[in-house]
C-alpha cells in the first residue's frame, strides 16, 4: 500500500519543529505502524539523512514507552490500542497519516517524537506506594481482599503510564493517571493506612507540575490504550474531598 | 581451579541458607550510608534489589535505559509468579518446588542455589501482597493460584494475563518510595558501556547519557548488574525490541566468568513471523496451554479453514506423545514437537511454519466468559496483531527465543569472578539449568533482588567500611571511558551502506538457524565462520548515521549489536562444547530412539563457565562439577 506521511521533526527541545512530508509506496497491510516508521528510517539513513526518533520497547503494548499522535489522536483512531499495536491495516491505502508527539506543556519535546515525561514519576514519587520494608509482610493471605475489589484494583493498575490521558485532555490533566494509582491503592486494605496523606500529596504535586484540572470531557478515558474509567477520577475525588475536610 | 568456588554452605539442603544468613557478616546500619552501592537495571530484580537496599540505609544509585523504571522488560512477563505456598492443597512444598525446577532444568543447575529459590518464593508473595500488588482472589477473599507447564500442582500465582506488569509497577512504587525518601538516586535514560575494575574489584560504571549523548563515570563500593537476558540476539524474539546483552558482555570482557551461555529458551507460544519487516515476535503466555489444545491437521498441507477440520482429522500431538502432561509438557519439549510437525510438512498458515492453538472445546465446556476472565486481555492482543479472534479461530503459534538461562557466572553469594560485582535474575546462570520452568523467571529475580542480595552483598561490604568514595579521575575510570569513546568513534567512522538493523538481522538469522532449537556439530563450525565473516563486513560496511552528540538510538543499537558478533561466537562455542542434550539445547547428535533430549551425565553434569583471553584469542572453559544428593537424576519424562 501506499502512504503520505507528516512528521513531525524537531532536532532539539530547544530548536522550534516543523512538519516534514514522506511518502511510502510499497509498504505491506502486516506492517505494524512502528514498523513502518523503522523502514521509513532505515530509508532515511542509507540517504545520509537524520532518522525520526521516536520511543518504543516491548511493542506489545504494555511497557507504555510508545505514544504517538496519529491523525489528531493519541495512540490513532482505534482505540484501546497502544501505538506499536496498531497495524497499517487499520489505515486506508493511499491515505495521508499526521504523526506528532504528545502535546502537553508538562511533556516537553526532547528531540522529534521523543517528549519528557518525568513529570508523572515526581507524582509518583509524592505518594504512589505503600510505606511497606522488603522483609516485614504478614502471610498473602492473611487480609483477605473481596473479589469485586481486587479486580477493580486491578483493572485501576493496569495503567501503563503512557501519558496517552494528558495528550488527549484540554486541559492537559493527569487526573486519571494519578485516579489510577490512588484508586488502586484505596480499594486495598493494605494501601488504606496512608490513603489521606497519598491523596494530597499526590494531587499537590500534579497541581505543582503545572497539569491542568478535570472538567470531565472524558477524552482521557476515550484514549486510554487501556481502557481505565474515569470512575477511578470519581473515586479520586471522593478520597481527595474526605482527606480535606478531616484535616 | 579456585576461580569457580562457588562457596555452598555446608549441612543438609533445607538448613543452607539460615545457617549462611547466619554466619554472614553484617554492615551496622550508621555505616550504611557511607556505602555506595550501583543497581543497573529496574526489572523484577534490580528494582527489588535497589529498594530493598535503600530501606536498609545503603547510598543507592540506579540505572536504567528507559525514561522510568516502571519500562523495564519484566513488565511483560504474563503468566505468573510461582510460590510453594501450597494454598490448594494440592501437595506443594518448597521441596516439591524445588525437585521440579531441578528436573525441569534437566539436572544442570545447583541444588543449593535452586532449593534458596524456592525457599524464598513464598517470602516473595508476601512482600508483593503487603507493597499493593492485585493478585487474582477466589469469591473468599483469598488467592487464587493455577497450573503451569511442567509441574503437577497450581502454585502460580497471578493477575490475569499481566502479572509481570503488576509484580513490576509493586516493586517501582516501592522504588519510588526510596527516591523520595533520598536513598535511592535514579538515573534513567543510561545504558551502561564498561564496568570500573579498580586493584581487581568493582568499582563503577561508564554510561552513556542517552539524551546528552554525555559519557558519564559513576563510582560505587559495589555494583550489581540486574540487566536481563540476551535473547535479541536472535532479532526476533519475545523481549523489548531495546533489551541486550551489553552489561553481561562488558562484565566477561573485564575478567567475569560467562556461564552455560548456549542456554537459552525458546518459547513454544508465541505468534508467528507474519510479515518480513517484523521487529519481534509476540509472546502468547504459557497459561493458555491449561486451557488451549495443540494441534495440526493429519493430512499434509490440509488448507481447510481449522473450524471446517472434523475431530477425526486432527492431531493433538503433544496430548498423543505426552499422556500424562498432554497439552502441559515443559517449553523446551513443547517447541521441539511443534518445530518437528513443522518441518514434516504439517505446519498451517501461509508459510506454514505454526500450529494451532485452539480454546473451542475449553468455551464450550466452560463459556466465553469463564475463558475471558482467565485470558481476556491476551485475546485481545492477539486479535490485535494478527486481525483474528481467538473466540472463533484458533490461534496460530510458533516457538520463539525468549528466556536465557545461561548468564554470568556466580557464586552461591550471587557474586561474580570480579569481586565486588553482582549478577542478579536472568542476568545470572544459577537457578534454571539447561531449561525455566514457567512463572519460575519472576520469581528468581524479585527472590535475589528483596531477599537474597541484601543479605550477601553486605557481606561482602562489611571490610569496605573504611575504603573511601572513590574519584572517578581516576585512571581506571579514565582509560574506561576513553575506551567507550573510542569504540564509539570507530562505529561513526564506518559510514558504510548497510543499517545496524539489516546486519542484525543477518546475525539473527545465522544463530536461529545453527544455534536455535536444533544444534549440530557441523551448523555450530558453520555459524562461527560466517558469525565471523558478517562480523567483518560490519566494521568495514556498517552505517551509524549522526555523533556522540545527543540523542542518537541508531548509534544505541550499533554498540548492542557489535556486542553481540562477539557474544554469539561465545554462545556456538558453548553449545559445540556441551555434546549432549540438555533441556533446551538439544543436540542432534544425542538424542532417544523416540527423539527426546538424551543427557550424558557422566561428561557433561558441570557449569561450562567461560574465561575471556582477549579479542580473536580462544576463551578458556572451566568447569564446575555439578552433585546431586538430593535428586535422583532421570530421563526425564513427561509421558
Amino acid at each position: 500500500m501506499k502512504l503520505k506521511l507528516k512528521i513531525w521533526r524537531q532536532k532539539d527541545a530547544k530548536s522550534k519543529g516543523k512538519f516534514e512530508t514522506y511518502y511510502l509506496d510499497s509498504v505491506s497491510p502486516e506492517m505494524s505502524f512502528l514498523e513502518m516508521l523503522d523502514y521509513l528510517n532505515s530509508q532515511l539513513i542509507l540517504k545520509g539523512e537524520d532518522p525520526i526518533a521516536f520511543e518504543h520497547d516491548c511493542r506489545e503494548g504494555i511497557c507504555g514507552s510508545c505514544g504517538l499522535y496519529i491523525n489528531g489522536r493519541p495512540h490513532g483512531l482505534k482505540g484501546k490500542t497502544t501505538t506499536c499495536e496498531l497495524h497499517l491495516r487499520d489505515f486506508k491505502d493511499g491515505c495521508t497519516i499526521v504523526v506528532e508527539p504528545w502535546r502537553a506543556a508538562s511533556f516537553p519535546v526532547i528531540k522529534d517524537l521523543m517528549v519528557d515525561r518525568h513529570a508523572f514519576e515526581k507524582i509518583m514519587q509524592a505518594g504512589g506506594f505503600i510505606s511497606t520494608n522488603a522483609g516485614a509482610a504478614q502471610d498473602a493471605n492473611a487480609i483477605p481482599v473481596a473479589k469485586p475489589n481486587a479486580d477493580e484494583a486491578f483493572d485501576a493498575a493496569s495503567c501503563i503510564g503512557c501519558g496517552a490521558c494528558v495528550a488527549a485532555c484540554k486541559n492537559s490533566s493527569a487526573m486519571l493517571f494519578i485516579a489510577a494509582k490512588v484508586s488502586q491503592l484505596a480499594l486495598l486494605p493494605q494501601g488504606r493506612i496512608e490513603a489521606k496523606e497519598r491523596v494530597k500529596r499526590m494531587v499537590a504535586k500534579m497541581d505543582e507540575l503545572g497539569f491542568g484540572g478535570c472538567t470531565n470531557t472524558r477524552a482521557c478515558e476515550a484514549e486510554c490504550p487501556k481502557g481505565i474509567s474515569i470512575s477511578h477520577i470519581a473515586r479520586l475525588n471522593r478520597e481527595y474531598y474526605a482527606a480535606k475536610f478531616s484535616d | 581451579m579456585n576461580k569457580l568456588n562457588a562457596k555452598i554452605p555446608d549441612g543438609p539442603l533445607a538448613e543452607k541458607w539460615t545457617r549462611h544468613k547466619a554466619s554472614l557478616k553484617l554492615v551496622n546500619p550508621a555505616n550504611r550510608k557511607k556505602l555506595d552501592i550501583i543497581v543497573v537495571g529496574t526489572g523484577l530484580a534490580g528494582s527489588g534489589a535497589a529498594s530493598t537496599l535503600g530501606e536498609l540505609g545503603y547510598n543507592v544509585k540506579v540505572f536504567c535505559y528507559q525514561d522510568t523504571p516502571r519500562r523495564a522488560h519484566s513488565v511483560a512477563a504474563q503468566g505468573g509468579i510461582n510460590a510453594a505456598k501450597n494454598y490448594k492443597n494440592d501437595g506443594d512444598s518448597v521441596f516439591r518446588l524445588f525437585y521440579d525446577m531441578m528436573k525441569g532444568g534437566d539436572y544442570r543447575a545447583r541444588e543449593a542455589n535452586v532449593y534458596r529459590a524456592a525457599e524464598v518464593s513464598n517470602l516473595v508473595i508476601d512482600h508483593y501482597t503487603a507493597i499493593g500488588v492485585p493478585f487474582a482472589r477466589d469469591y473468599g477473599g483469598l488467592i487464587d493460584n493455577r497450573s503451569f507447564g511442567g509441574v503437577q500442582v497450581s502454585r502460580t500465582f497471578y493477575a490475569k494475563g499481566q502479572t509481570g506488569q503488576q509484580c513490576l509497577l509493586g516493586g517501582y512504587s516501592a522504588l519510588t518510595r526510596q527516591i523520595q525518601a533520598g536513598t535511592v538516586t535514579m538515573y534513567s535514560r543510561r545504558e551502561l558501556l564498561d564496568i570500573v575494575v579498580v586493584e581487581g574489584r568493582a568499582r563503577g560504571i561508564i554510561a552513556r547519557n542517552l539524551i546528552t549523548g554525555e559519557i558519564e563515570r559513576h563510582a560505587a563500593h559495589a555494583v550489581v548488574l540486574a540487566t536481563g537476558g540476551y535473547g535479541t540476539i536472535y532479532y526476533l524474539s519475545t523481549l523489548a525490541v531495546n533489551s541486550n546483552g551489553s552489561a553481561a558482555w562488558k562484565a566477561y570482557k573485564k575478567g567475569a566468568l560467562f556461564a552455560n551461555p548456549s542456554f537459552i529458551q525458546i518459547h513454544p507460544t508465541s505468534i508467528p513471523v507474519l510479515n518480513e519487516f517484523q521487529s519481534k515476535l509476540t509472546l502468547m503466555s504459557e497459561s493458555l496451554r491449561n486451557d488451549g489444545r495443540v494441534w495440526v491437521p493429519k493430512e499434509k498441507g490440509d488448507k481447510r479453514n481449522p473450524n471446517d477440520i472434523p475431530e477425526e482429522d486432527r492431531d493433538y500431538y503433544l496430548e498423543r506423545r505426552y499422556p500424562a502432561f498432554g497439552n502441559l509438557v515443559p517449553r523446551d519439549v513443547a517447541s521441539r514437537a511443534a518445530k518437528e510437525r513443522c518441518d514434516a510438512g504439517y505446519g498451517v498458515g501461509d508459510t506454514g511454519l505454526s500450529v494451532y492453538l485452539d480454546f473451542r472445546d475449553a468455551i464450550q465446556k466452560q463459556g466465553a466468559k469463564a475463558i475471558e476472565n482467565k485470558y481476556g486481555n491476551l485475546f485481545e492482543m492477539y486479535e490485535k496483531i494478527t486481525g483474528e479472534s481467538p473466540y472463533n479461530t484458533p490461534m496460530r503459534i510458533y516457538p520463539a527465543g525468549h528466556y536465557t538461562m545461561g548468564g554470568l557466572w556466580v557464586d552461591y553469594n550471587l557474586m561474580t569472578t570480579i569481586p565486588g560485582l553482582f549478577a542478579i535474575g536472568e542476568s545470572n546462570f544459577s537457578d534454571h539449568g539447561a531449561n525455566r520452568l514457567g512463572a519460575s523467571s519472576l520469581m528468581q529475580c524479585a527472590g535475589d533482588g528483596y531477599f537474597i542480595i541484601p543479605y550477601t552483598i553486605a557481606d561482602y561490604l562489611s571490610n569496605q567500611i573504611k575504603v573511601a568514595r572513590f574519584d572517578t579521575k581516576r585512571p581506571e575510570f579514565e582509560e574506561a571511558a576513553n575506551n567507550v569513546k573510542g569504540r564509539i568513534d570507530k562505529l561513526l567512522a564506518v559510514n558504510g551502506k548497510e543499517t545496524v538493523t539489516s546486519f542484525h538481522k543477518r546475525l539473527g538469522k545465522i544463530m536461529w538457524d545453527y544455534c536455535g532449537m536444533y544444534r549440530n556439530e557441523e551448523g555450530l563450525k558453520k555459524a562461527l565462520t560466517l558469525i565471523k565473516e558478517l562480523e567483518e563486513e560490519f566494521w568495514k560496511n556498517v552505517k551509524v548515521p549522526g555523533s556522540i552528540e545527543g540523542v542518537n538510538q541508531e548509534l544505541e543499537k550499533a554498540c548492542r549489536v557489535a556486542d553481540y558478533f562477539e557474544m554469539a561466537k561465545l554462545l556456538c562455542t558453548d553449545a559445540l562444547n556441551r555434546k549432549e542434550s540438555c533441556g533446551a539445547h538439544f543436540r542432534e547428535e544425542s538424542q532417544t530412539d523416540t527423539g527426546e533430549a538424551k543427557r550424558i551425565d557422566s561428561e557433561f553434569a558441570y557449569v561450562a563457565a567461560w574465561e575471556y583471553n582477549g579479542p580473536d584469542k580462544e576463551p578458556t572453559l572451566h568447569k564446575e562439577p555439578l552433585t546431586f544428593e538430593y535428586v535422583k537424576l532421570q530421563e526425564r519424562s513427561y509421558t
